[in-house]
């Protein structure tokens, strides 16, 4: 027993080595971001365990273009911000919102897109929506986001249902746990409505904007408070893939739409 | 198969027994110390691991794990930053590891504790008379019977460790629950993906409990046993 | 340590609690209810009754609450037939999945710790009993029974303050319990001992009430074990 013990000590200290203690270089020639892999379009795990989506290959972009090695590593959304503070990694490319609230915790680089915000449910089931019109209606909305704020903010006589994570809204809402939902309006019809399941639900009312890119808003990737250094270097490859067309073409691969939102 | 998504479950089961096993590893030698040290003449050692084994035992899994996932890292940081050591990384598989056995470490005190004790008295006492050191008499002639009594506790914690592995998946450790999730996203088949996982578990936990079973018989041979 | 944000988290941490406690009291009663007919049938000598038994605490028992409660709430939302059928009134609502998953969860384990502790009753008891011509129904809840129940208590206080750690879980399916509290708090400002040490405590307080109300439960029904060495060791003290 005493040999099992002794072996496995050197088992652990062995596995413990080989994961490895990295001391991070300061000029970023190795990155570690976060990705949700839970978001299709923008990002999600294909069955042989890769990652892939928009916010993947914009990641991939801007690392070859500031020759940066790049490694994914999958977050819960739950647990972005955390994980970021904790150094689990250095950036965050998950489709995360620039909000004021958040600068409080992080540093943003520029927007790399910009969509609007849109009401999801069953065809014809609410002609306006408003206040009045969703009182006492179930809202489906992540939490601890722009839009969950907006909801609790302004539809304070609806029930409100928060989930951990963007691509739940559309689950919740397929199987009827609310009557209405609140989320991203590309990733709503790009991957839910034109599914199966989305068959009978369709945008409800106008597309609502909550901070675009050009009021300091939009979609950014998220880092730690001062790591300036890293920030300049991620806005000038974002800059220059935006200006080769590499972003272009990522765009396209995904959407109809150009949602780079300057 | 899986809609082609097994490979990947495999690969996040791969990882689910990695983890269990090396808590186990971790768990067996805190339990070790832990009831070395509740046993121990000292009042500080019994009274350190009594505020171990109380304060993990109060405490849901779940919150001991994000509370160490999220704090220890960050306890490292400012210890590395205050000693200008630079960033010293932690992995997420080395983090849930640390956690889980540190964890079960608590329950298995309690188990080799309970088990040292039912090893008779005469026994230490007969080494010490043969002027064994009370290292030597700990080692080879306590623990080796000490085995015996703990294999049911320690079967337990096992199983109930497997179990618990699936909580990592909530810190994002990239283990079989978390990888059936994120198939069950994007192939909208959560039932399929969990049912799936759940037959494995259920595998594993059926394997461990044989496995077990042949452990506590090896272990006692030689032990009459009650006759009805 | 940042007191401001504890103090403004406070209604919430409230709320929490209400929710852990309400799924904790509702889980408990209901299981409960359906261990000791469970456990009865899991001892019985008729195979009909105690495979089927011994089948669902195999099953419970061998699988994590996590992935049972991911296969009610999410899993069977994925079938159309269940959407439309008149269960899914029930199944659509979180707090029924949880209930639901932890119900059948406790059941299983505390299934087996009933089940154990009458297959240890005496077995000059059951002679008693069988002398006096009591059997089935009143043999069961006359004799049996009560001196099983009592001889499981330990045992199943530990199996209590195992569900009450478990509805943590229930922070995964949109029930706004402790944890889910806390890891918003923490999510929000950043702040571990603010967020999950202020649930590390409640979670404590909760633990050390549930132990002492057993103990004093413990001290009411197994009165009978208490040998007079306890005297002795009090007179030593």
């Amino acid at each position: 027993m005493v040999r099992t013990l002794t072996a496995a000590t050197v088992l652990v200290a062995a596995l413990a080595a080989q994961s490895g203690a990295f001391a991070q270089s300061p000029d970023w020639a190795k990155i570690r971001i976060g990705v949700e892999a839970n978001y299709p379009p923008f990002s999600q795990m294909s069955p042989d365990g890769k990652f892939s989506g928009f916010d993947i290959d914009i990641a991939s972009a801007i690392c070859a273009q500031i020759k940066a090695e790049c490694t994914m590593v999958s977050q819960e959304w739950d647990g972005m911000m955390p994980a970021l503070n904790a150094k689990k990694f250095d950036m965050i490319v998950a489709s995360m919102s620039i909000t004021e609230e958040r600068k409080k915790s992080a540093d943003f680089s520029d927007s790399y897109y910009d969509i609007p915000s849109t009401w999801i449910g069953k065809t014809g089931s609410f002609s306006t929506i408003n206040p009045a019109a969703l009182k006492g209606k179930k809202i489906i909305v992540t939490r601890n986001t722009p839009r969950a704020r907006f909801v609790q903010d302004n539809y304070k006589e609806s029930e409100v249902l928060l989930v951990a994570k963007e691509a739940e809204v559309t689950m919740e809402l397929a199987a009827g746990r609310g009557d209405i939902g609140f989320g991203s309006s590309l990733a709503a019809t790009a991957a839910f409505l034109k599914a199966p399941e989305g068959r009978s639900f369709s945008r409800l009312g106008a597309p609502v904007i909550l901070g675009g890119a050009a009021q300091g808003g939009g979609v950014g990737i998220a880092m730690r408070k001062g790591e300036d250094a890293l920030r300049m270097k991620v806005n000038a490859g974002l800059k220059a893939i935006s200006g080769n067309g590499v972003y272009k073409t990522i765009n396209d691969k995904y959407f109809d739409v150009n949602i780079r939102g300057e | 198969m899986l809609h082609g998504y097994l490979p990947a479950i495999l690969e996040g089961l791969e990882l689910t027994l990695k983890v269990s096993a090396l808590s186990l590893a971790i768990a067996c030698v805190f339990g070790l110390i832990g009831a070395s040290a509740k046993l121990s003449e000292s009042r500080a050692a019994r009274w350190s691991a009594e505020v171990y084994t109380t304060l993990i035992r109060g405490l849901p899994e779940l919150v001991l794990m994000l509370l160490i996932f999220y704090g220890g890292q960050i306890g490292i940081n400012r210890l590395a930053d205050a000693q200008g050591w630079g960033y010293i990384d932690i992995p997420p598989f080395l983090a849930g590891v640390l956690t889980i056995g540190f964890i079960f470490g608590a329950y298995l005190t309690e188990t080799f504790r309970g088990a040292i004790l039912a090893v008779p008295r005469g026994q230490a006492e007969a080494g010490l008379a043969f002027a064994l050191s009370r290292t030597q008499v700990l080692w080879r002639i306590v623990l080796p019977q000490m085995v015996r009594h703990a294999i049911p506790g320690f079967a337990n914690n096992w199983l109930i460790m497997i179990k618990a592995s699936a909580l990592v998946s909530i810190i994002g450790l990239d283990d079989m629950v978390h990888r059936a999730g994120l198939a069950a996203a994007t192939t909208r088949a959560p039932f399929t993906f969990y049912m799936a996982v759940a037959l494995i578990y259920l595998t594993l936990t059926s394997v461990s409990i044989f496995v077990l079973s042949r452990v506590e018989a090896r272990y006692s041979l030689g032990v009459k046993k009650v006759q009805f | 340590m940042d007191w401001k944000i504890v103090i403004d988290s406070l209604p919430l941490y409230v709320g929490g609690i209400r929710t852990t406690l309400v799924l904790l009291a509702i889980s408990l009663a209901s299981s409960f209810l359906l261990s000791v007919p469970l456990a009865v049938a899991r001892v019985s000598p008729r195979l009909w009754l105690s495979r089927p038994v011994w089948f669902f605490t195999y099953v419970l028992r061998g699988t994590p609450l996590l992935v049972q409660l991911f296969i009610i709430y999410h899993g069977l939302a994925q079938f159309e037939a269940v959407r439309e059928s008149m269960a899914w009134v029930l199944l659509k609502n979180a707090w029924f999945c949880a209930w639901l998953a932890f119900t059948m969860n406790s059941t299983a384990y505390t299934t087996e710790i009933f089940a154990g502790a009458l297959k240890a009753t005496a077995n000059g008891e059951i002679e008693a009993a069988r002398a006096y011509g009591l059997s089935g129904l009143k043999l069961y809840s006359r004799v049996l029974l009560p001196s099983a129940l009592r001889r499981a208590l330990p045992q199943y206080s530990n199996e209590v303050v195992g569900l009450m750690h478990a509805t943590a879980i229930a922070s995964t399916v949109t029930l706004v319990d402790i944890t889910r509290v806390a890891r918003d708090v923490n999510a929000n400002h950043l702040l571990v001992t603010e967020s999950f040490g202020v649930a590390a405590v409640i979670y404590f307080v909760l633990t050390f009430s549930l132990v002492g109300i057993f103990k004093l439960l413990e001290r009411r029904f197994l009165r009978h074990l208490r040998t007079q060495s306890v005297g002795a060791a009090v007179a030593r003290a």
